[in-house]
């Protein structure tokens, strides 16, 4: 393989501008993660069969069908077994596309194998970053081209990503996929990814986002009905930047976030959605069953089993979504229901039942068994009357008569299930022991130690029919029977105390209970919430309670009044159009017109009062002004007597609180407001009489204007005398 | 040899991934790596005939395997199969006339039982099948050439005579390899020029100021009406879109690029629309042998509106669509399911598949089949390439193409292996 890879980079160097390069495509044959234990202790998850088929199998025949010319996978743990299916696939003998794999025992995660291939020096140009657990049916042409495009306009564009439309349940929070909520922000116009946030809090539900992102983008969108495909189109810089940050591990968690927080050199992400196409990874065991579903209702087209079928097990569509092999022995009296796919050589005994479920090759199903949404893997023995709800059984497994999987059980290779035992739902059950300490590092290690074991152990599956029996007679003396009589194999501990991850992430669908415990979690939590936030939306004068709200509306409604008013002033905006912003406003405070008078009238003194004055008369003077040119915007917030005396009121406040220097002038302003016919006179008498009552203090300026009340009371028979004349 | 395998598998590779669109593509890219396989098989001095049946076949039946759904393959392959029968048959009866015929028939019997005892066996259960059979024209006609053939072929082989004759073999053999790549040749020429033979015979069919309806898109319905266009008829076309895919879209862009007043109507809206149309004129995916046709889904539908108002149905076929095949044959009868995409928006739709809550088991389930099938009876004309022909006289120009041995024998050899 080496020659030839220094040739093909010879070729494509010198003429790297004009020459086509040849698309290539870095597959990742690892997932760095633990979520398909105990069954990756033994088999790398890209070789899992998904439908039948290894996982791999899909993403291959999807680089192959979107025109990738080199692939470079990546192998890690297993790295054997990944070579070795490799070498006997299909893919290394096709013309124009070449397979090249890259073996690695010490990467432990994404970032340490792109810095590998980095220093491989294999890629020289854009390339395509997909893990060996992603499939998709996407054309690739279309958001190369973006990409392409962006690069040439601004060379900081350095990665697209695929995504697609997809909602999370809103009980759950979860995607269909079982993978968490997903936050992003992308600019709608350009499709620039701004944030990125996989919501690992369910019970937060809240979200909080730099605001400089919206200080710095005119537009922009938030989505968590957006699901990532984990198929990314790259430019070469990415693998320098992995190499720069030798932090940098995960993927999205590191990589994604740290260049959209940090910021560095510039360089930006954007997003490519796809509609009509589908694509989807499989990173836990809801996904696992999601997709096996998407397969067997065809969104994968051409991707699907009677397409995809290899070589002599041709499988055939039937009616109602049954995809049968050749070669099958089924029982006349065997029920197989819809969305089922049974593999060659997989005989089925009497009034079995199978129902949306995935049976592989060579399986051996006894009678009145009933499979139900479960996942059975090659060289399956299932005797009679056993009953699978939602489980995946591996290859090799043996379940002795009328045993039971619960739902979401997970069975890894060769395990034997002794005779009438119940498999408690949610448990994993492997042939190997539960690692004790957890740790990413040590756990790769021990895969890896285990690996060669592993593989002639899966080297000999073909003999299986003698096979567990023989470890079954090996086995026994050592595990006693957690598996019920003659079972054989360790039920893992769930472990991590997570045992709500558990039915999170299982192939079994979420239990009814659970689902109303949720819904009933996120009412009590609405309830809290309206509790919180009802009150000051309906900040009603009704609510004794609200009123420290309702005051502290008054004093901001006040201040942007003032605002409004003194922007006039500077402005020299028109009365009317003031009117209009005041208007709008008192609406928005939900104020009444009094309200406005009031304000208004206490940005007029305030306008007066700041205008340069020394002695009282030039004070006086300002006032006089003030109210001359503005009297027609007070004047239209003064409809009736109630507005007028709410002035007068305000008047006094302004005098007794803020600015003491008016309260001697009240009785001049007073009349000023008189003669301009702001204030009637029917409302300085009620305002009087309103006084009466109160308190001493109060009263202070009712004195003061005590002559001037005097001559108002007097002023109407003047009035008449005139009008007598 | 090793690159004729390598482009077999890229073919199959090709037709697996369905990377080729349409059957006139298919058949054509058939055939010419057929070309290839016969002119790069090496040919012994006996049985020429059938060392490349025999490799026409085995790639042939890979072919047909890799994608079992598109009938133009398994078509092409029985055409080859058949034009090599017909020349190896012309050929012998040339070298039957110089030759002394009663010489022949002495020497026969002992080489083929010397040679290869199991290959005669079988050819003489094939002639006992064959007697065994019904007496039809078809047998009569077929029965002839191949007891004529089998002497032939063996008698090349023979020792006493073979130095003398030895010249005149290879001389044969590669006149019959010649011949057939020829007539191959013809075979992708035809293939090729199926839609202007088409279109040619559009004026005797589209009459002035006529309507015309059609549903999704065929290349051969373009070239036909606009063949019909360019000869000064002018008439219109109801284009029905032809959902999901509405390729009739395209069609109508087409159309109106080439100056037709076109008219473009929903799938579901063609049963009120065919009152005014004076033909429905539709290309096909396959024809099958009872002429009954196999076609883009809905149009049983049309065909049945035609029906319901007396419209002519008429169907464009070039003649590598004519499949000698029965549509009882449940391999023939698989449809296509295509991706549910194509109806509806993963993204709208994701939470009516969240299988996380409920039963676990889809509610929802969308089918999107390729094909409809439209019984004979609907069908009021095939205009292939060699004309205009009644649905109950395709079984004839089967005759004309195809060697009812093959149509046998293409199924024979998978029990064996």
């Amino acid at each position: 393989m080496a020659p030839k890879r220094i040739r093909a980079r010879a070729v494509s160097d010198d003429p790297e501008d004009l020459a086509r390069v040849p698309l290539q495509a870095v597959l990742l044959a690892d997932s760095f993660t633990t979520r398909f234990r105990p069954i990756t202790l033994e088999r790398p998850k890209v070789l899992l069969p998904l439908v039948n088929l290894p996982m791999i199998e899909y993403t291959l025949a999807w680089l192959e069908s979107a025109g990738v010319e080199e692939v470079f996978v990546f192998c890690c743990a297993h790295a054997k077994q990944v070579m070795s299916y490799l070498e006997n696939s299909q893919w290394k003998s096709l013309p124009k596309f070449s397979v090249t794999t890259i073996e690695s025992h010490n990467s432990i995660s994404a970032g340490d194998a792109l810095r590998l291939i980095y220093e491989r020096n294999v890629i020289h140009g854009d390339f395509v970053l997909i893990s060996g657990d992603t499939l998709s049916n996407m054309s690739l042409t279309r958001a190369l081209q973006e990409h392409k495009e962006r690069k040439k306009k601004d060379s900081n564009a350095i990665m697209t990503m695929v995504v697609q439309r997809s909602k999370p349940s809103p009980i759950t929070q979860q995607s269909r996929l079982g993978t968490d909520g997903l936050f992003m922000a992308i600019d709608p116009t350009t499709k620039q990814l701004l944030y990125y946030e996989e919501n690992t809090n369910h019970s937060k539900g809240t979200l909080s986002i730099d605001k400089m992102l919206l200080v710095d983008n005119t537009s922009i969108t938030l989505h968590n009905d957006i699901q990532d495909c984990y198929i990314d189109i790259c430019s070469l810089e990415v693998l320098s930047l992995f190499t720069d940050n030798f932090d940098y591990q995960h993927l999205r968690r590191h990589f994604v976030k740290g260049l959209l927080i940090d910021d560095i050199m510039g360089y930006k992400i954007f997003t490519h959605e796809i509609h009509s196409s589908y694509a989807a990874r499989v990173d836990n065991y809801r996904g696992y069953d999601t997709i096996s579903k998407d397969i067997i209702q065809r969104w994968t087209y051409p991707l699907v089993p009677d397409v995809l079928s290899l070589g002599n097990s041709a499988t055939k569509l039937e009616r109602q979504g049954m995809y049968r092999s050749s070669e099958i022995g089924q029982s006349r009296s065997a029920q197989i229901g819809p969305h089922t796919v049974i593999g060659t050589g997989t005989t089925i005994g009497s009034n079995t039942k199978i129902t949306n479920s995935v049976v592989g090759k060579g399986c051996t199903i006894g009678s009145n068994a009933v499979i139900e949404g479960s996942y059975v893997w090659d060289n399956v023995i299932i005797e009679d009357e056993c009953e699978l709800r939602h489980a995946i059984v591996c290859d090799g497994v043996v379940m002795k008569s009328r045993s039971v999987l619960k739902p979401g059980v997970v069975l890894s290779f060769k395990v034997v299930i002794g005779q009438n035992f119940v498999v408690p739902p949610y448990s994993k059950v492997s042939l190997l022991k539960q690692p004790t300490k957890q740790d990413s590092d040590e756990e790769l290690e021990y895969a890896d130690n285990n690996s060669d074991t592993l593989d002639s152990a899966t080297g000999t599956m073909d003999k299986l029919n003698g096979d567990p029996l023989l470890e079954f007679s090996e086995m026994e003396h050592h595990v006693s029977s957690e598996l019920g009589y003659g079972g054989v194999g360790y039920i893992w501990s769930l472990c991590e105390g997570s045992h709500e991850e558990e039915w999170r992430h299982s192939v079994a669908p979420i239990p009814a209970e659970k689902l109303a415990e949720i819904t009933q979690v996120i009412e009590d939590d609405l309830e809290l919430v309206s509790q919180d936030s009802n009150a000051p939306a309906s900040s009603g004068e009704l609510k004794p309670d609200t009123q420290i709200n309702a005051e502290d509306d008054a004093v901001y409604f006040e201040k942007e009044v003032e605002a409004t008013f003194l922007r006039a002033v500077n402005e020299n905006v028109e009365v009317d159009h003031v009117i209009l912003e005041v208007n709008s406003l008192r609406l928005s405070y939900n104020m009444q017109a009094a309200d406005c008078a009031g304000a208004i009238f206490h940005s007029m003194m305030k306008l007066a009062l700041d205008a340069p004055h020394s002695m009282q008369n030039e004070l006086l003077r300002n006032v006089h002004n003030t109210v001359n040119a503005w009297q027609k915007l007070l004047k239209s917030y003064l409809p009736g007597k109630d507005e007028e005396i709410e002035v007068i009121l305000k008047f006094e406040e302004i005098c007794l609180e803020s600015v003491k220097e008016l309260s001697p002038l009240f009785t001049q302003i007073l009349h000023l407001l008189y003669d301009k016919d702001i204030i009637t006179e029917e409302a300085i008498e009620d305002w009087e009489s309103e006084k009466k009552d109160a308190d001493e203090a109060d009263r202070v300026f009712v004195k003061q204007a005590e002559i001037f009340l005097q001559w108002l009371r007097e002023a109407p028979e003047e009035d008449d005398e005139e009008d007598g004349e | 040899m090793p690159d004729v395998q390598t482009l077999v598998n890229e073919l199959l590779f090709k037709l697996k991934k369905r990377k080729i669109e349409g059957s006139h593509a298919t058949a054509r890219q058939t055939a010419i790596l057929l070309r290839l396989v016969i002119s790069q098989q090496r040919i012994p001095y006996t049985h020429q005939a059938a060392a490349l049946i025999d490799a026409v076949k085995a790639v042939g039946e890979q072919l047909v395997a890799a994608n079992p759904v598109e009938l133009a393959v398994g078509n092409i392959v029985r055409r080859v199969l058949h034009i090599i029968r017909e020349e190896d048959l012309s050929l012998s009866t040339v070298a039957m006339v110089g030759l002394n015929v009663s010489a022949v028939s002495d020497d026969e019997g002992d080489t083929d039982q010397d040679d290869h005892p199991v290959l005669s066996a079988a050819a003489v259960a094939a002639a006992s099948r064959n007697t065994l059979r019904p007496p039809s024209l078809q047998t009569l006609l077929e029965d002839l050439p191949d007891s004529a053939a089998v002497p032939h072929t063996s008698s090349s082989g023979d020792d006493s005579e073979g130095k003398s004759k030895s010249a005149d073999k290879s001389s044969r053999s590669r006149r019959l390899k010649h011949d057939v790549i020829e007539a191959v040749n013809e075979l992708i020429e035809d293939i090729s020029t199926s839609h202007e033979q088409i279109a040619e015979q559009a004026v005797e069919h589209i009459h002035q100021n006529e309507v015309i309806l059609t549903l999704g898109s065929s290349r051969t319905v373009l070239e036909f009406l606009c063949a019909a266009k360019e000869k000064k008829r002018s008439f219109r076309v109801f284009v029905a879109e032809g959902a999901p895919r509405y390729q009739g879209h395209l069609l109508a862009k087409e159309l109106v690029a080439r100056g037709l007043q076109t008219t473009l109507i929903a799938d579901s809206a063609v049963f009120a629309m065919i009152s005014r149309v004076n033909m429905v004129i539709v290309g096909a995916h396959a024809v099958m042998a009872n002429g009954g046709v196999i076609a883009p889904v809905g149009l049983n539908m049309v065909a049945l509106a035609a029906q319901r108002h007396a419209v002519p149905f008429v169907v464009l076929a070039g003649s590598h669509k004519l499949c000698p095949l029965y549509p009882h044959n449940p391999e023939v009868l698989l449809n296509e399911l295509r991706s549910p995409s194509e109806l509806l928006d993963f993204g709208e739709f994701s939470d009516c598949m969240d299988f996380g809550s409920g039963m676990g088991s889809p509610l929802l389930h969308v089918v999107n089949p390729t094909f409809d099938y439209v019984p004979p009876k609907l069908v009021s004309l095939f205009i292939t390439d060699t004309g205009g022909h009644n649905p109950s006289y395709v079984y004839r120009l089967i005759a004309d193409y195809y060697s009812t041995d093959d149509l046998v024998l293409q199924r024979k050899p998978a029990p064996v292996n």
